[in-house]
């Protein structure tokens, strides 16, 4: 097995068995500090794929950024203690059924289609560096750039709106 | 001609386009049973985001085995969207701590019936 294959795989399960430790942890902490290792080896395969520019968006915004918020925000609600889960286990094996059930249908589903492969002739392997994407990003999709910036506004407002305190109300 | 050109990723010649759809089909599911299983608000909207970035992998998959930058384009604008949304959603989360003293959705039941 070349080390690239195995590397696929290595990651392929790091992923697989951090993703589940995010649902299955107890604390909330952990889960988070697993995400943020699914993020990484998320950017693994981003890598693997030649696609750099956002292996590093990736890294940067998620793992960075995003993950940081999540932190913030559990450490501001205090939830050290570990409360118990209402859910009763009829429902936990209702929804792992059902969750199964949606992923054998459609790994069923995959295994019937045909998607393809690459075209060894016409292939472009220099389509994920920051180069190509920017010709496209301020090519193409310009418009939806700009509509991004718009989004982020009213996201950083309706966020600051909604976490101000009102007048009586207590701090946390 | 052909030193011009740099070689195709090993990893494309190597690993089918199914593998890919598999794995993100995996973490996808796995994004289903976090938030259909856990109470806590927080996990769930870090479910969320695992089924957020499955759709990622899947499209920076495709991306590279078909040559084409449209798709990561994608990519980059779901990030973008995704961290407004986590913004937003994230102040939602406190001020439901702050008004019920709990971060339990089971306990958000008033629009239930």
């Amino acid at each position: 097995m070349s080390p690239t294959l195995s590397l696929f795989y290595f990651l392929s399960f790091l992923t697989v068995l951090s993703a589940l430790m995010v649902v299955f942890a107890r604390s909330p902490i952990h889960s988070v500090l697993y995400l943020i290792l699914t993020f990484f080896c998320l950017s693994g395969h981003y890598i693997l794929l030649n696609a750099q520019f956002l292996a590093a968006v990736n890294i940067i915004v998620y793992a960075g950024a995003i993950m940081v918020l999540f932190l913030f925000v559990i450490m501001f609600l205090n939830m050290k203690k570990e409360d118990e889960e209402s859910k009763t286990n009829l429902t936990k094996v209702a929804a792992v059924i059902v969750a199964g059930t949606l992923g054998v249908i459609l790994v069923g589903a995959f295994r019937k289609s045909q998607v393809g492969t690459y075209n060894p002739y016409a292939h472009d392997s220099q389509v994920g560096m920051v180069e190509s994407l920017g010709h496209m990003l301020f090519r193409e999709y310009l418009l939806p750039f700009e509509l991004i910036s718009i989004l982020f506004l009213v996201a950083m407002t309706g966020a600051i709106m909604l976490g101000k305190r009102e007048v009586g109300e207590r701090h946390f | 001609m052909m030193q011009q050109t740099p070689p195709i990723p090993e990893i494309i010649q190597a690993i089918p386009l199914q593998s890919y759809l598999i794995l993100s089909t995996a973490l996808f599911v796995i994004g289903i049973i976090g938030v259909l299983t856990r109470r806590n608000a927080i996990v769930i909207f870090m479910s969320i985001e695992l089924m957020l970035n499955a759709a990622n992998l899947l499209l920076i998959a495709f991306s590279s085995y078909k040559s084409d930058a449209s798709g990561q384009v994608f990519v980059f604008f779901i990030m973008a969207v995704a961290a407004a949304e986590v913004a937003v959603g994230l102040a939602i989360i406190v001020m439901i701590y702050r008004n019920t003293r709990t971060i339990d959705v089971g306990f958000l039941n008033k629009l239930k019936w």
